[in-house]
């Protein structure tokens, strides 16, 4: 069998000139402070750490580290916004957060590129994917602040408080708009710890509170590491924890509030089956494998990360896969046609070496593109390994990177067993042409979304979250709604 | 029928009566303890009434087993399927009221007429519940208009196999409110009744036997509560915790040993001994996942 990859005379033909977005459009600032109460300011104990751009080292700010005492102060600008924000008609809130999604929409490059910069996602991703759902999110939830006597929870539901709310590095403005939008539509005030390699683009929503001329007080932000965030979940007078991050620090976030009054909902981590049939259509489903695992780097909680390939077309599915694979760009996130970017962290470029480490050790084969890797910042060629068996830790444990196990199937039944065979069950995608089958396979998936002849999609109306250990609740849709809101 | 005032007694002549052994309920089977223990169970002054099976962790594991085993069929079954058997289940109750209402006037220290009222409300509730199976998947699920060519639903589907903690007072409207709203939307349930009044849970179970619901949907557990909450709170194979039936400090410890595989609690709510009021949705949705499904729109 030839190489499916071997660089061909047309790869080289049609090389790309480089093509980068320009970083004019963002003016990063030497330094923030936390956002509390309307206003920047530093960090109590005066502690700062470093944010880096992950493609090139580079320190782009330093930032406050917010402690106890900025939590406390920063719950009590929220609780003592709570009372007015809540109380305001429900359309006034609706046209400060309708005033934020247009604020988003009009800084949407500049938001792109610092968010491309601070997390090492490609340009063509934030540009295209994660803004445009930002804005989204937050026209959506305006126009629920006023019909929440529609949201299924009977008529005047009421706000739950303060909200504390922990999100990660993965999609940092995405996930502040899937935790922040909700909330204050419902009338509560919140505090958001952002991630600690991510913490600039929610430095730059704050200034679009600002603009929007949001009361003081409804939005803080504290940035600081993952000791903030836990005096965050754990201070007495917030009303609402949610959480996007690691299955670890969920359950301990669940222990934390177990016996107090605070709702929860988290949202987790995932090892998402991706089962390709012997009739789907082939090209498609691989254009689906390669989003599914290879979007964000891989750094999705959603990422189709195991491929469960009918035993019957697998060598079909490979080759073509690892034909498509070769033609990925990889480097610059900057640069417009760059389809895989840098990893967010050197602790997670750890992480993915460690784990595809073990793959190797375990038996599986493993194979990565061919592709040369910038001298600095944090990279890891898109892998994938064959013949994963169940128990290698590879198709068990959440890799949170560019890494795709492939195991095969013969029968439905088993392909169904070998998906539920894990303790997550956030996301699973089915490719074939045949709708009962996409049907059946679709009711015995445990999985809160699944994709069929698709993957990645996300939409604010479209509630996502996880069965089992991938956590509880919903965001977006109506449902979302409830995690923010209580019966009178 | 026994009551206290007969219950063992042969002085005025009477005839003996026949004293019912009340047993655990296990994958539609009655076995006692496989601890081979017993507790007194007394009426509201002190009497005794009957012993009660009481259960050990062992007997809790065994129901998980029995629980699971009974969730792929019964979460696979139609949602008329499940109404019919609920209504089933109502059926058999109405046919035992007058052995319900004595057991409740026992059980919860009421007279004679309040207790059939609560057993009215009791098998009311039932029917109730009966009639959610095939309705709430439209109140819950829907279509999500995408901004995308796609095809978008969102479906309630049952968590799975959910502990639950009976009241420990009202032991038959307390019961049958947290039983039937866990069971109707397809989860299957591994119940503990309320240690001082559990012999209503006990017989409910001979009404679950005879009425087509499938062995281990429900299984039912007498005993200490906390004995048998803490390893079912930390057991791997539970999906989903009431709580009903704990108080303070015991809901707290079990909702943190929850934690362990992130199942969903549903906490005591305060002043929940009134179970009279119409319930709303509130104890079916915690015990239901939302799943979302995709597909494209295109030629």
């Amino acid at each position: 069998m030839t190489d499916p990859v071997a660089p061909s005379a047309a790869s080289k033909l049609f090389a790309y000139a480089p093509a980068p977005e320009s970083r004019a459009v963002v003016d990063i600032a030497p330094s923030y402070g936390l956002f509390i109460d309307g206003e920047f300011r530093e960090a109590a104990a005066g502690k700062v750490f470093k944010t880096l751009a992950p493609a090139t080292e580079e320190v782009l700010s330093e930032v406050a580290h917010g402690g106890a005492d900025d939590v406390e102060a920063a719950v009590r600008a929220a609780r003592e916004a709570f009372g007015p924000w809540s109380a305001l008609p429900g359309a006034e809130r609706a046209k400060y957060l309708f005033r934020i999604a247009r604020i988003i929409q009009e800084r949407s490059r500049e938001l792109a590129v610092l968010e491309t910069l601070d997390n090492g996602k490609p340009i063509r991703e934030t540009r295209d994917a994660d803004l445009p759902l930002v804005a989204a999110h937050f026209f959506y939830h305006a126009g629920w602040a006023d019909k929440l006597s529609y949201a299924g929870l009977g008529p005047d539901p009421r706000p739950l408080g303060v909200a504390a709310q922990v999100i990660p590095w993965n999609f940092p403005l995405l996930m502040l708009a899937w935790k922040i939008a909700p909330a204050l539509a419902a009338g509560n005030t919140v505090v958001l710890k952002p991630a600690e390699t991510t913490p600039l683009s929610a430095l730059f929503f704050a200034d679009i509170c600002r603009q929007a001329g949001l009361p003081k007080g409804v939005v803080n932000i504290v940035t600081g590491d993952g000791a903030t965030g836990a005096a965050l979940v754990a201070h007495p007078d917030v009303n609402k924890v949610a959480f996007t991050g690691s299955t670890a620090v969920g359950k301990e976030i669940a222990r934390t509030v177990a016996g107090t009054d605070k709702r929860l909902t988290l949202e987790l981590g995932g090892k998402g089956a991706n089962i390709v049939f012997d009739d789907a259509p082939l090209d498609q489903a691989v254009e689906g494998i390669v989003s599914g695992i290879f979007f964000n780097q891989g750094q999705v909680c959603c990422a189709g990360s195991r491929l469960l390939v009918q035993e019957s077309v697998h060598d079909e599915v490979l080759d073509a896969l690892k034909r498509r694979l070769a033609t990925l760009r990889v480097g610059d996130p900057l640069d417009k046609n760059t389809d895989v970017g840098a990893i967010n962290s050197a602790e997670q470029l750890a992480r993915i070496t460690e784990l595809a480490d073990s793959g190797e050790r375990e038996g599986a084969e493993r194979w990565s593109v061919p592709c040369e890797l910038p001298g600095r910042g944090y990279w890891f060629a898109p892998t994938v390994f064959t013949g994963v068996g169940q128990t290698h830790r590879i198709a068990r444990e959440e890799i949170f990177g560019p890494v795709l196990s492939v195991l095969t199937f013969r029968t439905p039944d088993e392909a169904v067993a070998k998906a539920n065979n894990t303790p997550y069950g956030l996301s699973a995608g089915i490719w074939t042409e045949k709708g009962s089958r996409i049907l059946d396979m679709a009711g015995r998936l445990r999985a809160g979304v699944v994709w069929a002849n698709t993957f990645n999609k996300f939409d604010p109306t479209s509630p996502f979250g996880g069965y089992k250990e991938s956590g509880y609740g919903r965001e977006g849709g109506r449902h979302g709604l409830e995690a923010y809101l209580e019966h009178a | 029928m026994s009551t206290p005032e007969t219950r063992g007694s042969e002085a005025r002549g009477a005839r003996l009566s026949v004293l019912k052994t009340y047993k655990l309920y296990i994958g539609g089977k009655f076995p006692r303890s496989e601890s081979g223990r017993v507790y007194e169970v007394t009426d509201a002054q002190g009497q005794w009434l009957a012993n009660a099976p009481l259960a050990s962790r062992k007997d809790a594991r065994d129901a998980v087993v029995a629980a699971r085993k009974a969730f792929a069929g019964w979460s696979g079954a139609t949602a008329y399927n499940r109404g019919q058997v609920l209504y089933r289940v109502a059926e058999m109750l109405e046919g035992r009221r007058e052995q319900f209402a004595a057991e409740v006037a026992a059980a919860d220290g009421l007279p004679a007429a309040k207790a059939r009222e609560v057993t009215d409300a009791a098998i009311d509730r039932w029917v109730w519940y009966a009639g959610w199976s095939d309705k709430v998947a439209q109140v819950v699920g829907g279509a999500n208009p995408v901004a995308g060519p796609f095809f978008n639903l969102s479906t309630p589907e049952p968590t799975g196999v959910v502990a639950v903690l009976a009241p420990r007072r009202s032991s038959l409207l307390g019961l049958v409110s947290v039983l039937a709203p866990v069971i109707v939307t397809g989860n299957t349930a591994v119940l503990v009744t309320s240690h001082t009044a559990p012999l209503p849970a006990l017989s409910l179970a001979e009404v679950l036997a005879t009425s087509d619901l499938p062995g281990g949907v429900v299984n039912i557990l007498s005993g200490d509560t906390a004995e048998l909450a803490r390893p079912l709170a930390a057991h791997r194979d539970v999906n989903a915790l009431d709580l009903a039936g704990a108080d303070g400090e015991l809901a707290a410890e079990l909702e943190a040993a929850a934690a362990e595989n992130l199942k969903r609690v549903l906490r005591p709510a305060p002043g929940a001994d009134d179970w009279s009021a119409d319930p709303g949705l509130a104890r079916m949705t915690p015990f239901l996942e939302t799943k979302t499904v995709w597909h494209p729109v295109g030629a």
